[in-house]
């Protein structure tokens, strides 16, 4: 242990403010913290903005900050999110993959047809094998769409940009024959429970309590087991304080999300029925249409405050998208092929000159962007309990906008999954933001656009600064 | 011309070379850029290839480290031929290259440049990070004892710095032949001191040492033979105990092989008339 934390106080340190410190001895991502702040910033807009001009039950007196919201922003995000964590990959190793919308579309529309078409008449509709199908059928699909993508950028040398916008153009064809114009429903009865369609496709309450505490040991553990490597290797310790500091944040913030998702209730009508179905009584009470209870008035069912409730917890696509959030994390900090994409980003002839395979690297890398399409087209297709044409139009401007705005440089190298993540649902808030808020949809995109381009300026700043 | 003639120091030359490029040819789009070039090296040497910018003596040693594949000719370490078709081959040779641009990648930190595609890993197959950090410092501090930026992106270093990361790349892993491609070329004069001495070391080690340069000077101090390229072809090649520097310089700028040298297919032809 020859270097230690306190051995190099220098006076610059001593001057240097409270939040200087904290940032300093906890090593915590700053740009991610600004990220958060943007966000939590763009949230009290939205819900401040709503207090004067459409009020709601939201934490500031509008309409954004309620459960029934924020739950619905993380599900209308996971499927873009799902994306913008491959795309990290594809971008770092200074790639482009433009199809990633179009594919989801044929992807979407295939395995629609495929369970639609061929699996009901032929296993019998409701068969239980039908959705395991149709899932391995869409991943198979997203593997090899984005493999040939991947060959043909690095065997035939042709520029990625140049690959996937024909994959744009070829594959919007390719999945308007395959659905013949026509809107492909409905899916599968387990299959919409991925898209976290009806009250099943959450996992309620007291799963979604027993998964916030899992990551709360999770975060601690993690503290701990790097603390314990540090100790080991001799290398400099981060302060106690400043540890726990950070393990309690982190829990406060799971918890505080799980506590959100699990004060939305169930739609009143589907708890009428769900009592109907499991000859439920609904208790005795009076009618106030505030409420999201039911209540027995007479003999008629009503709203009521306290009365039969229940509550969605954490969507199965939420909980998907936050898996497949934490493999990439691992795939790209914890194993070699992560470790390989990011060097070839700073440094393509570097990784060829260590002896690496970069064109085997390039189509793994694309291949799991495609096969992350295919979680998306399974989430986006079973979210709409069908599968349209329309379906993943425009996603792939959105997913490079979040991976952009997450701090991932379009001149490769640099990027970080959560930032990412974080970049999807900054810019799916902005868009329910002002739906919720009747902008017209032109607004929106013009709003979105320009939030990219400023984003990007902002990090260029920091950058500099950082330097 | 203080030590145009210097002690002549000891390397065992009575073995099979340790490394033998015979023939070797290469060409780009009908460039020639390596002509039937042919060098060797003992253990224990170091051998200067010289020769002015596009003579092709880069392009002759990244076929020796994989980076480039041969059009013609054999290479033979210990009398042995083998087959180098990629840089894994010529690692797994034990032959490890200094790059002139010292091929690092610039977004990580020193510990990942340094085990670049020889990652070390826990039991469980993931990136055993501090392990190589903990390697990284000990290999570091050897040879740069002030280096303190472990957690940075070699980006942020110093050219020496930087450098020094490179060094311990090719050394690190029980190197036989090490190539080392103008590698004071970015260096201040207490840095390029520093190499040299490494070099020394290195030798005394037994390891043969191709040292590429354009700089005479450098070469004269550290190298027991020299080779001279010109126009893809090899001049001639000669004991720094048996040429001075303006004989090598006439070599390099002339193609003119003086008598203390072996010619090769690049002298001129009418050399030993004029000498």
């Amino acid at each position: 242990m020859s270097a230690t934390t306190g051995g190099s106080q220098s006076p610059a340190m001593m001057e240097e403010g409270l939040i200087g410190r904290f940032l300093r001895a906890t090593e915590i991502d700053t740009r991610m913290l600004g990220m958060l702040a943007a966000l939590f910033l763009i949230w009290a807009g939205f819900d401040l903005y709503g207090l004067f001009f459409k009020p709601g039950d939201g934490l500031l007196g509008g309409q954004f900050l309620t459960p029934r919201n924020l739950w619905t922003l993380l599900v209308q995000t996971s499927s873009i999110a799902v994306m913008a964590t491959g795309m990290v990959l594809v971008i770092v190793m200074r790639q482009i993959d433009l199809s990633v919308g179009s594919v989801l579309t044929t992807i979407a529309v295939a395995i629609g047809a495929l369970q639609v078409y061929k699996l009901g008449p032929l296993l019998g509709v409701g068969n239980p094998s039908i959705w395991i199908i149709a899932v391995v059928a869409g991943l198979a699909l997203g593997a090899i769409i984005g493999a040939l993508n991947g060959a043909l950028t690095a065997y035939a040398q042709i520029p990625s940009f140049i690959v996937t916008l024909g994959g744009l153009i070829a594959y919007r064809g390719l999945a308007f024959l395959l659905a013949s114009g026509v809107t492909i429903a409905p899916m599968d009865n387990t299959y919409v429970l991925i898209g976290g369609y009806g009250p099943a496709g959450s996992i309620g309450p007291v799963w979604s309590w027993v998964l916030g505490l899992l990551a709360c040991a999770g975060i601690v553990l993690g503290i701990l087991r790097g603390r314990q490597q540090r100790k080991k290797f001799g290398f400099p310790l981060r302060p106690v304080w400043a540890e726990v500091t950070l393990g309690a944040i982190g829990s406060a913030m799971v918890l505080g999300i799980t506590a959100v998702v699990n004060a939305y209730p169930w739609a009143p009508k589907v708890i009428e029925n769900y009592a109907k179905e499991h000859n439920i009584t609904i208790p005795p009470g009076t009618l106030d249409a505030s409420g999201s209870a039911l209540c027995m008035d007479g003999d008629k069912v009503v709203r009521c405050v306290s009365g039969l409730i229940f509550y969605n917890g954490f969507a199965i696509p939420v909980l998907i998208a936050i898996v497949v959030g934490l493999v990439m994390t691992f795939l790209a900090t914890r194993t070699r092929f992560g470790r390989y994409v990011y060097a070839a980003g700073g440094n393509p002839e570097a990784v060829e000159l260590a002896g690496i395979n970069s064109r085997k690297l390039t189509v793994l890398v694309f291949t799991l962007m495609g096969v992350l399409v295919g979680v998306s087209a399974i989430i986006s297709s079973a979210r709409l309990n069908a599968a349209t044409i329309s379906l993943g139009q425009s996603n792939e401007l959105y997913v490079i906008a979040a991976v952009v705005i997450g701090g991932t440089s379009l001149a490769g190298g640099i990027g970080t999954i959560y930032g990412a993540m974080l970049g999807a649902l900054l810019m799916q808030s902005l868009q329910s933001g002002m739906s919720l808020l009747n902008f017209d949809s032109a607004y929106q995109d013009i709003v979105v656009g320009v939030v990219l381009a400023l984003a990007v300026y902002l990090d260029q700043v920091y950058r500099r600064r950082a330097k | 011309m203080t030590h145009a003639h210097k002690q002549p120091t000891k390397v065992e030359r009575s073995g099979p070379p340790l490394i033998e490029m015979k023939d070797i040819s290469i060409a780009f789009g009908g460039i020639k850029a390596v002509d039937h070039a042919s060098v060797d090296l003992y253990p224990g040497e170091v051998v200067g290839l010289l020769g002015h910018n596009g003579a092709g003596k880069s392009t002759l040693i990244k076929i020796l480290s994989g980076a480039y594949t041969r059009d013609h000719g054999d290479i033979l370490i210990n009398g042995e031929k083998v087959e180098i078709s990629n840089p894994r081959d010529a690692k797994a040779l034990g032959i490890e290259t200094i790059y002139q641009t010292l091929a690092l990648a610039d977004n990580v930190d020193s510990a990942a440049n340094l085990y670049l595609g020889r990652e070390l890993r826990t039991s469980w197959g993931t990136l055993d990070d501090a392990a190589m950090e903990s390697e990284c410092r000990k290999v570091m501090g050897r040879l740069n004892p002030n280096f303190r930026r472990f957690k940075e992106p070699v980006r942020a270093l110093s050219g020496g710095q930087r450098q020094s990361v490179a060094i311990a790349r090719a050394i690190h892993f029980n190197a036989r032949i090490l190539i080392m491609d103008e590698p004071t070329a970015a260096l201040g004069p207490q840095e390029t001191a520093q190499v040299g001495e490494l070099i020394k070391q290195l030798k005394a080690e037994g390891i043969g040492i191709f040292l590429i340069s354009h700089d005479i000077h450098d070469v004269f101090d550290l190298a027991d033979r020299v080779t001279v390229m010109k126009n893809g072809r090899v001049v001639g090649t000669a004991r720094t105990t048996d040429v001075d520097h303006d004989e090598v310089l006439g070599m390099i700028i002339a193609g003119k092989c003086p008598p203390g040298a072996v010619p090769g297919p690049g002298a001129l032809q009418s050399a030993s008339a004029a000498a």
